[in-house]
């Protein structure tokens, strides 16, 4: 039992990445990563929300009609973000004003739906929530990763204390600014993809279109 | 005036998809031929261009602060309820919509069918909600937001599909095959669209 939800929890860590292999939570994963603070706080809130959720739906899902599932999934999870949504403007309310609208989109991150699904409908509610842990783990190191690149290289500075002293300022680091905008955390998680794919041979995707090789001597 | 400058803002400079991040993952899986993309794209603009004024009508009928001062309860504020109205409304609403094509445009309802369910819980129309009230627009300005924003959805989707369809023939590293490049070709789209910003009428 203990071995079995220590591989539920590892699992989807590496080798089954939410992000990185099922693409889902990306949406509200990119937009919160140009400072570390956001991203741990954001990784917080989701993997609260993420393992009550599971946790509940799973302790409901007998008696739970399925053909209006979803609605009860729904209002699960609706019910948790406000939950988390209050508490982050309560405690921490700097915080919850530069996430503004991503607390709230937490609601539609599909890793939550999708395990509530996958999993949770299926199994009790104890293995559900270390599943649910597992996935969020996964969400919140590629979330904490590009937190890291894009504050300590954008910026020079970790959670908001300068590492780097910046040129600006008569140091010696000239920031790269295109690490705090959109685009760059597109290029970050392809990079991400690429590491781990490299890593880990199996993950990598069929070609739609096979390039037919051509030796040289078929030519000549 | 105003209007139209919203408009373009929320087409081009703050598109929801490519500047907010918003509604990626049918973004990023259901872009890999243009006919899908489009289909699902004008089913967002016609969710998006009816959600947004309709929870703008309950947040400022029902739960700002003060809003409900019509009934006589002028003190009392609702605005917590908010995450849960909306994602119901937006629920109903695609059900709603969806049952209204089935019975008066058969055509559109086949060619959307399979979308339509899927963008109940699409981050893009959510977000525009929230952007609304975040913003706290009017009715008419949350009009013309729901239809632009959705349409600069619609746009970035067209567009990645394009490039998607020709991509396919190149020769890509093992690693980045598939998911990893068009994670690079959004980035580059997105800096394209960055190149929008500051345009105003």
């Amino acid at each position: 039992m203990a071995d079995n939800l220590k591989g539920l929890v590892k699992e989807p860590v590496f080798d089954n990445n939410p992000i990185i292999l099922q693409v889902l939570g990306i949406c509200s994963a990119l937009a919160v990563t140009a400072k570390l603070e956001t991203a741990l706080t954001m990784a917080a809130a989701f993997t609260a929300v993420c393992c009550l959720s599971s946790f509940f739906i799973s302790f409901l899902r007998n008696i739970t009609p399925s053909n209006i599932r979803i609605i009860v999934q729904m209002t699960i999870i609706a019910s948790l973000v406000v939950v988390a949504d209050q508490v982050l403007r309560a405690f921490l309310y700097d915080i919850a004003r530069q996430l503004s609208v991503f607390v709230g989109l937490i609601i539609t991150n599909c890793i939550i739906l999708g395990r509530a699904e996958a999993y949770a409908m299926k199994n009790p509610p104890i293995p559900s929530f270390f599943d649910a842990l597992g996935n969020s783990l996964g969400y919140s190191v590629i979330l904490v990763g590009l937190g890291v690149i894009r504050e300590l290289f954008g910026s020079g500075s970790l959670m908001g204390v300068q590492i780097f002293p910046l040129a600006s300022e008569g140091g010696w680091y000239v920031s790269n600014g295109m690490l705090l905008l959109p685009p760059s955390a597109f290029f970050l998680i392809g990079l991400f993809i690429w590491a781990v794919r490299t890593w880990k041979p199996e993950q990598v995707e069929k070609p739609d279109y096979q390039i037919h090789q051509v030796h040289r001597t078929e030519v000549l | 005036m105003e209007l139209v400058n919203l408009a373009i803002r929320s087409i081009f400079v703050e598109n929801l998809a490519l500047a907010f991040f918003l509604g990626m993952c049918t973004f990023l899986a259901i872009s890999k031929k243009i006919e899908t993309a489009l289909g699902l794209g004008i089913a967002v603009v016609a969710v998006q261009g009816i959600t947004v004024p309709a929870n703008n009508l309950v947040y400022q009928y029902l739960l700002k602060e003060g809003a409900l001062s019509w009934m006589g309860l002028p003190q009392v504020d609702l605005s917590f309820l908010g995450l849960i109205s909306y994602i119901g409304i937006i629920a109903a609403m695609v059900q709603l919509l969806e049952m209204f094509l089935d019975k008066y445009v058969p055509a559109l309802y086949n060619a959307l069918g399979i979308f339509l369910p899927l963008i109940t819980v699409n981050c893009a129309i959510l977000g525009g909600t929230l952007f609304m009230v975040e913003r706290d627009y009017t009715l008419a300005e949350s009009a013309v937001y729901g239809l632009s924003s959705g349409a600069g959805w619609a746009l970035a989707i067209v567009a990645l599909a394009g490039v998607r369809e020709k991509l396919k023939y190149s020769d890509v590293p093992d690693g980045l095959q598939g998911l990893g490049i068009t994670f690079m070709t959004v980035g580059l789209l997105s800096l394209g669209f960055m190149a929008f910003s500051g345009i105003q009428i």
